[in-house]
């Protein structure tokens, strides 16, 4: 047993059960398959750089030297939203401690009263009224909490996620509630810069003489631009329609998968201002919700003094997890005690975000 | 400060008896709001009013924190501009108030709450999703709470 002083900080995304990835100190936080986020990045990199490099110099003398700068800014516009997409937190649901899931837990028992053996439980379905409609909240077996209204369970990152819409493996991360607006922003500056491409390359291309144009090699790569930004289009400017329409009803893509409130016998949508315009300012020029994951909890008692005890906290993979106030020695008897690696690294220096990821003010909300 | 050890010593030093869970009240649609209904658990803790009161100013805080007007039209239409870089540096309406409402919390609990042997635990801990009331053993009373935090103390209330 050695004294060891702890006042270190452990953040609550390092205990997060669930299959995210972390990294710059807990400000970027992703899907764990980034496979497809890559390629992403690469597709758009790769053809703006064409573009850059083959179709602007020529367009920016014999046209206006604003057709690259214009590109330049969409582009990093693209990126911006694209990355604060990727790595923020979408409004992940942390899981019930055991202290909040045994009393959830009996309340159900409570309300169902003495089921037979044998037999199945009912189903834990709390009913809630919202706006004369009543909705139906399910509980989580895996978060072990009744999830919110609007709120789904992710199964690729396991996750419960306020208002989540869908897991979008282009972005690499969930669309919920915190990063929904900048999922939509990207989709509507992506189709933006697709047609921009796609337009000067066919400028281009009648600008100079269109049949040696396939044959000279040198403008392969605007051919390739081409038939890159022709196939994008479909699908983003598609999907950006689709998400205008969602917006303009505030609805999920979730919800309108599931027929949630399509159809005569079902509720109506009791979410919806009934007003395009309110519903449109709601999604997008919305108060930006924090992280409650990125709440910094203390891993000691704030004292100066030493703590003689070993502070031993979980692994991350365990989940719910104590917090470490709660895993003195006065409070629960049921603490899991294991050794954690985590402890041994000294508090990362603040380095500014790299991206667009979490901002690291909530550290000021203590 | 005097007063902020008496919390430090009230966790370390006091048991904790029980927890109670205040949930969302999702009435009015997916905005933070905390039900005002009273746990029968903390019938001789505390009186009624004085929790409804904290739980109506907690409520009244994130009114104020989500509320969609013209302030938040603006922080909005300013953050698109600048490709939301601006949140790097700039604190969020929201977080302005976080830390107001944790604000808040501190002072409840060092004048109202930990001399009745109960502490607060600020919903954002909680994932915004319930408002924890932690109950410590009532050293006046004389009453002894069955060892640890065991849960079954209160099955019986129900």
């Amino acid at each position: 047993m050695s004294a060891v002083m702890i006042t270190r900080k452990v953040r609550k995304w390092e205990k997060l059960p669930g299959k995210n990835t972390f990294c710059c100190d807990g400000r970027v936080m992703m899907a764990r398959q980034k496979g497809v986020f890559y390629l992403t990045l690469f597709l758009i990199v790769g053809t703006c750089a064409l573009f850059f490099a083959f179709e602007c110099p020529y367009l920016a003398v014999h046209l206006s030297p604003a057709i690259p700068v214009f590109a330049v800014l969409l582009f990093l516009f693209v990126i911006a939203m694209l990355l604060r997409t990727s790595f923020s937190d979408p409004g992940v649901l942390p899981r019930a401690l055991p202290e909040e899931a045994m009393f959830i837990e009996m309340e159900i028992e409570a309300a169902n009263g003495n089921v037979p053996t044998g037999q199945r439980a009912p189903p834990r379905i709390r009913n809630v009224q919202i706006n004369n409609q009543i909705v139906k909240l399910k509980y989580c077996y895996t978060c072990k909490i009744f999830r919110p209204p609007r709120a789904s369970h992710c199964s690729i990152c396991d996750n419960c996620v306020d208002r989540f819409d869908h897991h979008c493996p282009w972005v690499g991360n969930c669309v919920g509630k915190r990063n929904y607006r900048y999922f939509y922003l990207f989709t509507l500056s992506l189709s933006m810069l697709t047609i921009y491409i796609f337009t000067f390359d066919i400028v281009h291309m009648v600008m100079r003489e269109f049949l040696l144009f396939l044959i000279r090699r040198d403008t392969q790569f605007t051919v390739l631009e081409v038939l890159v930004c022709f196939f994008t289009l479909w699908s983003v400017v598609g999907l950006t329609g689709f998400h205008t329409y969602l917006i303009s009803l505030n609805q999920t893509t979730n919800e309108d998968i599931k027929g949630s409130w399509s159809g005569k016998n079902r509720v109506q949508n009791p979410y919806s201002h009934k007003n395009i315009i309110k519903n449109c300012c709601e999604v997008l020029c919305g108060p930006t919700y924090p992280s409650v994951l990125s709440v910094v909890i203390a891993a000691s008692a704030p004292f100066q003094n030493v703590v003689l005890r070993l502070q031993k906290t979980t692994a991350p993979l365990i989940p719910n997890e104590h917090t470490p106030d709660d895993a003195k020695p006065s409070i629960a008897a049921s603490a899991e005690k294991s050794p954690s690696p985590r402890e041994e690294h000294p508090p990362a220096p603040k380095v500014p975000p790299l991206a667009s990821p979490e901002t690291d003010v909530e550290d000021k909300t203590h | 400060t005097s007063e902020f050890h008496n919390l430090q010593e009230l966790r370390h030093s006091a048991s904790l008896e029980t927890k109670v869970f205040i949930q969302r009240d999702y009435t009015e649609g997916t905005v933070c709001r905390f039900q005002t209904k009273f746990p029968s658990e903390l019938d001789n803790r505390i009186e009624r009013t004085l929790l409804e009161e904290t739980v109506k100013t907690l409520n009244s805080y994130y009114v104020e924190a989500e509320k969609i007007g013209g302030q938040s039209y603006l922080e909005g239409c300013l953050a698109c501009a600048t490709a939301y870089i601006i949140f790097l540096c700039m604190e969020t309406r929201y977080e302005k108030v976080l830390r107001k409402i944790s604000g808040y919390i501190q002072e409840q609990n060092e004048k109202i709450y930990a001399p009745r042997g109960l502490l607060l635990t600020d919903p954002i801990e909680r994932g915004m999703r319930v408002l924890e009331i932690s109950i410590f053993e009532d050293q006046g009373s004389g009453t002894s709470s069955p060892s640890s935090s065991s849960m079954s103390s209160t099955g019986s209330a129900r």
